[in-house]
């Protein structure tokens, strides 16, 4: 049935159909509004049998999402940004341990300094700890690819993220098609745990390994993200048939086909860089745009088969490896059959900073024309940071930078744009 | 494509505004996509929200920068927030106050756009008057169904009674209708005026 709702809305139905039969949640922006509408769910008898826990803290909301998933329950939670750091122990955990918990992660830069808006360092920084990070481009693909975390979760035994962009996806109404609970069901079959804690077949979970089994263990884990990358275009394929839509899958073509510059990205601003490519190629450019919509594991051969016939790739990240550059971009390069120096990194829209399709040509163009640098940070104040520098450079006691360039802009308090 | 900015202050429904006019676009089966500015918002802090209207789906998630209507809730804004930023050469703008343009100092500036396309309405007063707090937003969107014809007065008042409870929706409804006869009558009186 389509529907107008808000993004979070759209998440929180996708996760009802799915039948958890746990969700344990601690509050933080911008993931709030999907727990509150699967609580309300709850508490009116629509979502049954399921339990609501609200717990103190995101490392119990996972530690609570690991016991009851081990106690044989389809288990769900979502955090984002400090949320997601906080709970990190428990996340690897949650995989190395082997159970299926699904946890939308509603993407949020990471303080200091603070800053509440949309980028991807939550999630990346939790790119090797061993869960499936799949990326939603708009409302309807976060509705689906829930649908299809809660198979690759169980039918694989690991956790799966389903990340999407903070306040652009969560907090945006627009149309999205709900499917029936007889599809849901008709997809996703019923949660058979590989191991469950059951004290009339008392087993124990979470053993020490040492150094005689701990990197087979590892490696087993690794085994399994690596067969993930043919489960998840198949599965894809099957939802299609039964949804009747494409929505998922490791990878997202955009007229790449004899493109000789892709542009590479994840998340919502792939719609941004689409229009623009269009604006681009009604100019005679020959240029194309890759979504990842699998970041973990990391879909090495089909992206090194979409940038085949690529002369340039632009990688577009909203996250930085502090002291190194790019995170996608790294991956992007290794999976590149040509010269690595032919991948530019693209650093944008970090806290929340609008990518717009007029940056988006000023930089592209750059590109067509071979004059993009290695690494570039998009729209960057290059005045604002120089007056940080010589500041710093002027006086020892400098003070904080983040209240200095506060001061600098004359920013009463911190705004969008 | 249609783009609508709306600017408020936090507690006025601005984010509301926009997500209904996404849903009443919606059920006129257009393509839309409301979003607010994100912030931490405060009440009474200046509040923007955007709406996109289209016969396609809709990717593009930049802010709205070049707005082909107006919608403003608090007229104190148009000293402290530069809210015609941007706005297209043809483009509606709608304002919510009892004063005139004249008396708003703004009678100068918006003689650059078209006449019949920039109007005021007293929204609070008919939001005080039938909702009984001072909530302008769903008489501010019939006004704009009434000045750009973009989406019907039904379509909103359908918007309004899906989001709300039923009493609180019929309050804003009556609101809305007398909203959109306003902007109308104003409309008519411009048209008069002109084909003088």
């Amino acid at each position: 049935m389509l529907k107008q709702i808000e993004g979070s809305a759209a998440v929180a139905e996708a996760v009802a159909l799915c039948r958890p039969e746990v969700i344990c949640a601690y509050p933080i922006s911008p993931q709030t509004h999907i727990v509150e509408a699967l609580g309300r769910m709850v508490t009116d008898g629509r979502l049954a049998p399921c339990e609501f826990i609200n717990v103190e803290s995101e490392f119990a909301a996972m530690s609570v999402a690991i016991g009851a998933s081990a106690a044989g329950a389809r288990a769900y939670t979502a955090t984002a940004s400090q949320g997601l750091l906080f709970m990190a122990e428990a996340v690897y955990n949650a995989a190395g341990l082997g159970l299926p918990i699904v946890m939308t992660v509603a993407n949020r830069a990471i303080g200091a300094p603070i800053n509440i808006w949309n980028d991807h360092t939550d999630a990346l920084s939790q790119r090797d700890c061993g869960w499936i990070q799949l990326f939603a481009e708009d409302n309807q693909e976060a509705l689906d690819l829930h649908l299809q975390a809660f198979r690759l979760a169980e039918e694989l035994s690991l956790p799966v993220m389903v990340c999407m962009d903070g306040f652009i996806l969560t907090h945006a109404y627009e149309r999205v098609d709900l499917p029936t609970q007889q599809q849901v069901d008709a997809y996703l079959p019923p949660y058979l745990p590989r191991q469950v804690l059951d004290p009339a077949e008392p087993i124990s979970i979470g053993a020490m390994v040492g150094p005689e089994a701990f990197m087979e263990v590892r490696y087993l884990a690794h085994a399994k993200q690596r067969q993930a990358l043919d489960l998840i275009p198949s599965w894809a394929e099957e939802f299609r048939r039964i949804f009747g839509r494409d929505s998922g899958g490791l990878t997202h073509a955009y007229r790449v086909d004899d493109a000789e510059i892709v542009v590479v990205a994840l998340g919502s601003v792939l719609g941004t860089i689409k229009d623009t490519v269009d604006e681009m190629r009604t100019g005679g450019t020959r240029i194309g745009v890759l979504g990842i919509g699998c970041f973990r594991p990391w879909p090495t051969a089909a992206v090194r088969e979409a940038l085949q016939t690529a002369k340039r790739v632009v990688v577009l990240e909203k996250s930085l490896a502090v002291g190194l550059g790019g995170i996608v971009s790294n991956n992007v390069a290794a999976s590149y059959a040509g010269s690595p120096d032919r991948v530019h990194t693209v650093i944008a829209g970090l806290g929340g900073r609008a990518i717009t399709r007029q940056s988006l040509h000023r930089l592209l163009g750059q590109a067509v024309e071979g004059g993009l640098e290695p690494l570039t940070f998009l729209d960057l104040d290059h005045a604002l940071v120089e007056r940080v520098i010589a500041r710093e450079r002027g006086q020892r006691r400098s003070g904080p930078i983040a209240e200095g360039i506060l001061r600098d802009l004359g920013v009463v308090a911190a705004r969008a744009g | 494509m249609f783009e609508v900015r709306i600017h408020g202050r936090g507690g006025q429904g601005v984010v509301t505004a926009a997500e209904l006019l996404s849903v009443a676009a919606f059920r006129e089966g257009r393509h839309a996509q409301a979003f607010p500015s994100f912030g931490s918002e405060r009440t009474g802090a200046p509040v923007v929200a955007y709406c996109r209207i289209d016969d396609k789906p809709i990717r593009l998630r930049e802010p709205i920068m070049a707005p082909d209507a107006l919608l403003i809730q608090d007229p104190t804004l148009l000293h402290q927030v530069d809210v015609f930023s941007g706005l297209v050469p043809d483009g509606y703008v709608l304002i919510n106050t009892t004063r005139s343009l004249d008396e708003l100092g703004l009678a100068e500036f918006l003689g650059r756009f078209r006449r019949e396309r920039v109007c005021t309405v007293a929204a609070t007063e008919l939001a005080l008057a039938h909702v009984g707090r001072p909530v302008p937003n769903a008489a501010l969107l019939a006004g704009f169904a009434a000045i750009a014809g973009r989406i019907s007065l039904d379509s909103v008042e359908a918007a309004i009674r899906d989001r709300f409870p039923a009493k609180v929706a019929e309050a804003n409804v009556a609101a809305a209708r007398e909203a959109y006869r306003s902007v109308m009558r104003n409309m008519q009186e411009v048209a008069h005026a002109e084909a003088d």
